[in-house]
């Protein structure tokens, strides 16, 4: 059943997403594109792009958008639940217990042991996007508008939205 | 219901406001919540956030959730969550359905190819990122042993990342934490 393979879809990623809204990025795509083919490769990237550069937690925009097109209304809805209510549970009920060990090694580990898996799963995502840019746009211009919108972003800390508004313009006029 | 009007005022403004995501819209909530509207000290705020980050998943809902929870009962919870999430969302739903009105113009076909070497830009960022955050957490070494176990696992032997993130879950938990400093 739909509604239950889209709460499973966003329930796994964010209980495991320990890092925030972008760790959960490379979990969702796996389930969404890997798993259940409900978007390409490319498709995604794009919706991605947009959602990233747009306000609000990432991780509420992919499960309200991806739940609305895959379940409607309340596939959207579903996605939302699956994505905010399980952590925010436990942490209601587990207040007292988190409260007294959130300083001990062992809790903090769970979230730093962690990142570099995260990381890993990043840089797969990284080279998957690298690859879909290079089979629809070819090298050249894939290798320049990396370079172009790494300064962009990282060296004149140009605002995101307006970075992709250009990409789109120039995806639109010349690719 | 001046404290629910004052909830949905702080979790709409950071959300709507917070580009970027997660770790921009924690500057603002604090600016919200603690600054404008009082509804939270200072020190309240960060211990929240402390325990936030101590489970997985997205730290703007959890904040938005238990902060509307404390403070407004479980109405303040929807509210702050409704206000924190649903702007956005409505937002990409229709910016992307009214993109796909166009999507048998070539131009708008065009259009979404230009932003795939962008977000992959954006994700290598991200990735550089938690590569610091573990080196700064962990220490070279252990992250390169994490690191060299995960890229085996995931890429080489496709296995399900799930799997993978909860060994490691397991392992944070069961080996013996060093320094004494447990409980």
């Amino acid at each position: 059943m739909i509604f239950w393979k889209i709460f499973i879809a966003f329930l796994i990623p964010n209980l495991l997403a320990y890092g925030g809204g972008p760790a959960s990025i490379p979990l969702i795509e796996h389930e969404v594109v890997d798993r259940y083919g409900w978007m390409t490769q490319s498709e995604f990237s794009e919706f991605l792009a947009l959602a990233n550069s747009l306000p609000g937690p990432i991780a509420t925009k992919m499960a309200g958008y991806i739940g609305f097109e895959v379940g409607g209304f309340l596939g959207s809805i579903i996605a939302l639940f699956a994505t905010v209510a399980p952590t925010l549970i436990l942490m209601i009920t587990l207040l007292n217990l988190l409260h007294k060990y959130r300083d001990s090694p062992k809790v903090m580990r769970l979230s730093s042991f962690v990142l570099p898996a995260i990381a890993v799963l990043l840089i797969t995502l990284t080279f998957d996007f690298a690859k879909s840019s290079y089979e629809s746009n070819k090298l050249i211009p894939t290798i320049l508008m990396i370079v172009g919108s790494y300064l962009a972003l990282e060296k004149f800390k140009v605002p995101s939205i307006i970075v992709i508004v250009v990409g789109l313009l120039i995806g639109g006029f010349l690719l | 219901m001046k404290i629910q009007i004052q909830l949905f005022k702080a979790f709409f403004v950071s959300g709507i406001l917070g580009f970027g995501g997660g770790p921009t819209i924690i500057p603002l909530l604090h600016k919200e919540v603690v600054e404008k509207y009082k509804l939270m000290t200072d020190d309240d705020f960060s211990d929240v956030l402390s325990i936030g980050n101590t489970l997985p998943g997205p730290i703007a809902t959890k904040m938005a959730g238990y902060i509307g929870y404390r403070i407004g009962g479980i109405f303040g919870l929807v509210n702050a969550l409704f206000a924190s999430v649903m702007p956005t969302v409505l937002l990409i739903i229709i910016l992307l359905n009214s993109l796909k009105e166009f999507s048998n113009s070539d131009f708008i076909n065009n259009m979404s190819k230009g932003v795939i070497p962008i977000v992959t830009v954006m994700m290598g960022l991200y990735a550089f990122d938690f590569l610091k955050k573990s080196h700064k957490a962990l220490g070279l070494k252990i992250s390169a042993i994490i690191f060299l176990y995960s890229f085996i696992t995931i890429v080489v032997f496709d296995l399900h990342p799930g799997i993978i993130i909860t060994s490691l879950l397991i392992l944070a938990f069961a080996l013996p934490a060093k320094g004494g400093k447990a409980q």
